[in-house]
């Protein structure tokens, strides 16, 4: 029993304690591993802050993104053009699903709703794989996968890159949606449909905006992950790495996108390190889930969620 | 048609007392069908159908069928999302291997009811959170239990009797004197028993929807606030449903293992099993019993439908572009029915059903 309390409690400290280098590295790794998935979640956010919608093609789309960047540049188109060719594939995406999937559903529940993106999830995943082929494909935007080391901390130059990017991405969103005139027709979509609809704010564009945007975001998540691991469809499975960031920062919140993916992030690698051991290793597919529910227990509404007020 | 709809005419036949107004069939014509189809499905297709038929398409429906209905208890009754399913069933799964190892001489259903109960257990568990958060919120936080469980029954050997292939296996065991599970087990004794487990617990849940708990359920997932105003307790009322759901579940998962799959691991219950069964509830109909058959029977027809399709008309393309357009439509065709009829298949028939008492007057 004793040793069982050592080995939770006390010896993970200890390691930690013992070579404060390694834990520095550990947490870098968090950090930037928690910003990849700020980026995915992200993408959510800003669909659900505008709609309502819980896009569960998030993860489809940043593949379908990736793959279409992919299949461009292998066909030697350069990379600048390639990108503004992504982007307006995007762009059309957005009005496609405006068109065939959100308008003849509004009004419907919400349920209905995600289980319409689900369906959509298959379609792109099928659309993207019909058009640019199955199999894996190598991502190279000119940033070298390698290390540098700064005082004993090795730092990844791809990762730093990404977490960059990130950074940037937010400061922008957030530009966006305080200062900009749809930025704040954005945020009355999502405060109140009916009150945006009679002050004139027409919600077709604001949801082909919101969509287009999120296919931005997608397009930087495919992006950084590609280069990272790769474009193959196991790109549309970081949807799920996505889900408890989001619950964790709120559903709602922008920032909470942000500072969810790097608790996650560092609370993933550091427990994977420090205590996964104990459990025979492998525990980064449920810690973030767990450690999400355990927060939500305390606070449902997540971290930076709108408060829940709830009225008969 | 011309027939049709003389038969199915409820015209005349009143409802003079309490008992025959909350009958679960309360028209005469659904009544007897039912029995009739209920009958029919024991005595034809065991005699009658293939091996193919029995082994790929009834077995699996029938056993969907009854992870729907829980799921559906869940979900369509209680409004409680959860995407929790696949580890609620692989908990079915394993209990019911461990309990039959465990226990050789015990009979094999109630190895099946036992592994439910486990499951139910479990299920209460991973459901404490719906008492504080709800909608998607709560969605992902059981992917919690999808996620913890399947790593669970992967990490640690003794579920799976330390055996090194990491799969469970159903052994030989029988039921009347008529194997029933295990490699020797003929197709049809597996339909039937797999027919009778749903059959039974779908009139369970029929019952329990129209009664009490049910409508303490519908209350809950209407208006969660103005029910506890009015006395329904949530508490006990949603950790009944997720206790009541996982039951269901986890017999569906033993089932899955013992009468249709023979052998799986823990790959047979990821959370693509979860969505296979969200996806029943809701093409089928949330909030209807009939609308977890008519789901399981869609979304299982729809692949097979989509692969054979293309040979029937004489079209020959590669595997994986097969593949591809089979997700498409799979996709498209979700969209299409939500977008048709957002309240399901259960719908479809409802709506069927009236245009037919009215023929042919339309108003």
């Amino acid at each position: 029993m004793v040793d069982v309390v050592y080995a939770v409690l006390v010896a993970p400290f200890k390691d930690m304690a013992g070579s404060p280098a390694f834990l520095v590295e550990v947490l870098i790794g968090g950090v930037f591993a928690g910003l990849m998935y700020s980026l995915v979640a992200l993408g959510f956010v800003l669909i659900f802050k505008a709609s309502g919608v819980f896009n569960f093609a998030q993860g489809v789309m940043v593949l379908f993104a990736a793959l279409t960047l992919v299949g461009l540049l292998e066909r030697g188109v350069p990379v600048v053009l390639a990108l503004a060719l992504t982007t307006a594939v995007m762009v059309a995406l957005a009005f496609a699903i405006e068109r065939f999937v959100l308008r003849p559903l509004v009004n419907q529940e919400h349920i209905i709703l995600f289980m319409a993106t689900i369906g959509l999830n298959f379609f792109l995943e099928g659309f993207g794989e019909m058009l640019w082929g199955a199999n894996v494909k190598k991502l190279d935007i000119g940033i070298p996968d390698r290390s540098f080391v700064v005082r004993g901390v090795q730092i990844n130059e791809l990762e730093l890159t990404a977490a960059v990017t990130a950074a940037l991405l937010v400061t922008l969103l957030a530009m966006f949606f305080q200062k900009t005139r749809i930025g704040r027709a954005l945020r009355a979509v999502a405060d109140d449909h009916e009150a945006a609809l009679s002050i004139g704010i027409p919600l077709k564009t604001i949801w082909v905006v919101v969509w287009s945007v999120a296919g931005v975001v997608a397009i930087v998540a495919g992006l950084m992950w590609g280069a990272k691991s790769g474009v193959q469809f196991s790109l549309s499975l970081i949807a799920l790495k996505a889900l408890p960031v989001l619950i964790l920062g709120g559903f709602e919140s922008v920032p909470g996108a942000i500072v969810g993916g790097l608790i996650i992030g560092i609370g993933e690698k550091v427990g994977e390190v420090y205590w996964g051991p104990l459990v025979g290793g492998a525990i980064e597919n449920w810690f973030a889930y767990v450690l999400a529910l355990a927060f939500l227990l305390a606070r449902p509404q997540g971290l930076f969620g709108e408060k829940i007020i709830e009225r008969v | 048609m011309g027939r049709l709809e003389v038969i199915y005419r409820e015209a005349g036949q009143f409802k003079a007392t309490y008992a025959s107004d909350q009958a679960i069939f309360p028209i005469v014509q659904d009544r007897v069908v039912v029995v009739a189809i209920a009958v029919v499905a024991f005595v034809v297709p065991p005699l009658v159908a293939g091996e193919y038929w029995l082994q790929a398409i009834l077995i699996p429906f029938l056993i969907y069928t009854l992870a729907a209905i829980g799921l559906n208890l869940l979900t369509g009754y209680a409004g409680q999302l959860s995407l929790g399913t696949g580890g609620f069933m692989a908990v079915g799964a394993y209990s019911a291997f461990k309990l039959t190892t465990a226990f050789p001489q015990l009979s094999i259903v109630v190895v099946f009811l036992l592994s439910g109960l486990v499951a139910a257990v479990i299920g209460l568990g991973f459901g404490i959170p719906s008492l504080r958060i709800k909608g998607f919120y709560l969605a992902v936080a059981t992917l919690a239990a999808q996620f913890f469980l399947i790593w669970l029954f992967n990490k640690v050997a003794w579920f799976t009797n330390y055996a090194s292939s990491g799969t469970i296996t159903a052994p030989h065991r029988t039921l009347l004197g008529v194997t029933v599970t295990g490699p020797n087990a003929s197709a049809a004794a597996r339909y039937v028993m797999a027919l009778a487990f749903v059959a039974v617990f779908a009139l369970v849940a029929k019952n329990l929807v129209r009664g009490r708990i049910g409508r303490s359920w519908m209350a809950i997932r209407d208006r969660d606030i103005a029910a506890e105003i009015i006395g329904v307790r949530p508490l006990r009322t949603k950790l009944l449903a997720f206790g009541i759901s996982s039951f269901y579940c986890g017999v569906a998962g033993a089932e899955l293992v013992f009468l249709y799959l023979g052998s799986a691991e823990t790959l047979a219950f990821d959370i693509n099993q979860s969505f296979l069964v969200l996806f029943m509830v809701i093409i089928g109909g949330l909030g209807s019993i009939l609308g977890s058959w008519l789901g399981a029977a869609f979304i299982l027809m729809l692949p097979i439908l989509l692969t054979n399709l293309p040979h029937a008309v004489g079209l020959t393309m590669s595997v994986a572009l097969q593949k591809q357009i089979e997700l498409m439509v799979f996709g498209g065709l979700i969209l299409f029915f939500l977008i048709v009829e957002p309240h399901g298949l259960a719908r479809l028939w409802q709506i069927g059903k009236e245009k037919l008492r009215l023929w042919p007057f339309p108003h």
